[in-house]
């Protein structure tokens, strides 16, 4: 085969092997002639069109009965106003309009949907998304007025799966909620998109259901059903043609990970005993269960939105205090990192109206910009705090985020002081200014935490919510790496903790880096403690820092990886 | 007809969950329902695609008119959800 040992590059999403035959989901449905008339009267024209809209709603709601539960309810609200739009009563008046004039239905359909489009398009980011759902419901109108099947779980296509029950690798341009809701994970070896970054309906599916994937994987529409595959959701490569032994042995290698990483217990720590304390992410109480689960000895970062959104004034003190105990109870000896209030423009809160409009929220007044204007707020907050510590289980330590510079991280640790807060005070390094002078930074608190997501985006001027982006939001760029280093060299000097707490921390192998680099503490999703775990306590921290020295040597995020994966163990 | 002018609590706003039982809840009233963001022209409520492209946030002001049968009723009905703090269930 021609084909044989070529290879392919994407994005990474959804770390794990995965090998298998390709079974492609294109589904393009091709854009219906422009000024394409209808043959027949326009009454039997409107029935067809209305006929065709009232089939997808009915099958989308279908789609969102029978989704199953790790689909997840997202996927399922999707599907529900997914539905709504097919049967929207303004569309539906375009539609026969158009039909009157002269047009097809086909036609009529996509312009129809077409003036919503723009308007959606034109709303402003929050519903830049929606746009991806009324295409498909577009795409799925013209498919079924022209009788062609869509989806993987459209019938007749279910015919193209391979026989015998085999994984097969789910190659598409891009997947919508409702092309995934009635998938069959277990038959699932790994997806492949053309399209979609980071934050795409595949990578958080995936990330879901725990199967590897790779997005913004240029030629990967053109691979041909049946081919063997190979995809690594790690470093995002897809070998083509890879031999029946290989796939073999990657399945088995997989296996063998998901075996080795079933026992989640006890201090985190590299081959010969350094330390690496490995906590959880969590973004509420709610979480706490599945941290404990994981294995977490501890909470690296816990978002404390969640108490303060949807309200005309802060939470009273006894509701707080509740939430940041539950935590501190889940892990009697351990520690629990509260990150204080993060609200900004992006995030508006009712009581905490953003001063003024910011054209660009990400880098307006959020974070501790915002507190500093507010800092009642923070005082309520590290009151509630105090008292909750007061009363045991793991040691609380808080932390500001967007901190810029030494100043903003004095003024939040004489706030913590003054309510009662002396020891685990910290900040977050998320602006680059704060890594150049973590030096500075570190002499005013006890610990760092460099949230690896928004220093990525804030290093590379790349909007994190930009899937076309998604080449500069590689946790791998070696730019990112110098800044991690830069901190971690910096708290390490001054006998502080550095953490990390982003997605960074939750691949294995770049966990690893981290660790070279100085990093004491990793923080992620609790389903990505297990592996990281296993890696960690797979390499020395000898190893550790000579795949940090060999990542850093590179010009490019994939050489990076690369020259850091030949240095690891596993 | 019944109007009332109300500030949206839900979080997402008109956007999602709540966008979707709103709209649901419009279109089962007999006559015209539309809504309003702040001094803007009203749209039909019971159009998904025009509620959301109202692009309606926590906090903002609404003007909801209902005509026809159980105009009352379904103006509470329809109150109810947009100030709603979080939808019901998952």
């Amino acid at each position: 085969m021609a084909d044989t040992g070529r290879e392919l590059r994407g994005t990474g999403v959804s770390q794990g092997v995965g090998a298998g035959p390709v079974r492609r989901f294109l589904a393009q449905v091709a854009e219906p002639p422009a000024g394409e008339l209808r043959v027949g009267a326009a009454d039997a024209e409107r029935a067809r069109a209305a006929d065709a809209l009232e089939a997808v709603a009915a099958d989308l709601e279908n789609r969102g009965l029978r989704a199953g539960d790790r689909a997840g309810d997202a996927a399922r609200d999707v599907l529900a106003a997914q539905a709504l739009m097919a049967r929207d009563p303004g569309l539906a008046e375009e539609v026969a309009r158009r039909i009157e004039a002269g047009g097809s239905a086909e036609r009529a359909v996509y312009d129809a949907f077409g003036t919503y489009r723009e308007m959606l398009a034109g709303a402003g980011e929050y519903l830049a998304a929606r746009v991806a759902d009324l295409d498909d419901v577009r795409d799925r109108a013209i498919a079924a007025l022209r009788g062609e099947p869509r989806g993987p779980g459209a019938g007749p296509a279910d015919a193209a799966e391979p026989p015998g029950g085999e994984p097969y690798v789910l190659v598409a341009r891009d997947l919508a909620p409702a092309d995934t809701a009635l998938l069959d994970p277990s038959r699932v070896a790994a997806f492949v998109t053309e399209e979609g970054g980071p934050t795409s309906h595949t990578a958080i599916l995936a990330r879901a259901l725990g199967v590897p994937a790779v997005v913004a994987c240029a030629g990967a529409a053109a691979l041909a059903d049946g081919t063997p595959v190979l995809v690594d959701g790690a470093t995002g490569v897809v070998r083509i043609g890879a031999s029946a032994a290989e796939l073999r042995a990657a399945r088995e290698d997989a296996a063998r990970r998901r075996a080795a990483s079933s026992v989640p217990t006890g201090p985190g720590a590299t081959a010969d005993g350094r330390r690496v304390a490995l906590l959880a992410n969590i973004g509420g109480p709610k979480d706490l269960a599945a941290a404990v689960d994981a294995g977490a000895e501890g909470i690296g970062l816990y978002r404390t939105e969640f108490l303060f959104l949807n309200r005309d004034s802060p939470p009273g003190a006894p509701e707080q205090e509740d939430a940041y105990r539950a935590a501190l109870d889940a892990f009697p000896g351990g520690r629990v990192i509260v990150r204080v209030l993060d609200a900004g423009a992006d995030k508006p809160l009712g009581f905490l109206p953003p001063p003024s409009p910011e054209p660009n929220p990400a880098l307006g007044e959020r974070g501790v910009r915002m507190l500093r204007r507010h800092p009642d707020v923070l005082a309520g907050q590290l009151d509630a705090l105090a008292r909750a510590a007061a009363g045991g289980g793991a040691r609380l330590e808080v932390m500001a985020p967007m901190v810029a510079d030494a100043a903003e991280a004095a003024w939040f640790a004489d706030a913590c002081r003054e309510a009662g807060i002396r020891t685990g005070i910290g900040v977050m390094v998320e602006l680059p200014s704060a890594a150049l002078r973590a030096r500075d930074i570190v002499v005013a608190v006890d610990f760092v935490s460099i949230g690896t997501n928004d220093l990525a985006q804030y290093a590379f001027g790349a909007d994190r919510q930009v899937g076309a982006l998604a080449r500069l939001q590689d946790p791998w760029g070696p730019a990112l790496l110098d800044l991690v280093a830069l901190t971690a060299d910096a708290a390490g000097d001054a006998g502080k903790g550095c953490g990390v707490c982003g997605e960074a921390a939750a691949d294995p192998a770049l966990a690893c880096v981290l660790v070279g680099l100085g990093v004491t503490s990793l923080s992620m999703a609790a389903m990505a403690i297990p592996a990281v775990r296993t890696a960690v306590a797979r390499n020395t921290a000898a190893q550790c820092r000579e795949a940090a020295v060999a990542a850093r040597a590179a010009a490019t995020a994939g050489d990076a990886r690369a020259a850091a994966r030949a240095a690891l163990t596993g | 007809m019944a109007v009332r002018r109300i500030t949206v609590a839900a979080e997402v706003g008109l956007h999602a969950r709540p966008a979707a039982l709103f709209v649901r809840a419009a279109g089962k009233a007999p006559g015209e329902v539309t809504v309003a963001k702040g001094v803007g022209e009203p749209v039909n409520a019971k159009s998904i695609l025009a509620v959301l492209s109202l692009d309606v946030r926590n906090g903002d002001e609404i003007t909801v008119r209902v005509e026809g049968d159980q105009a009352g009723q379904v103006l509470d009905e329809l109150v109810r959800l947009a100030e709603t703090r979080e939808s019901a269930g998952g």
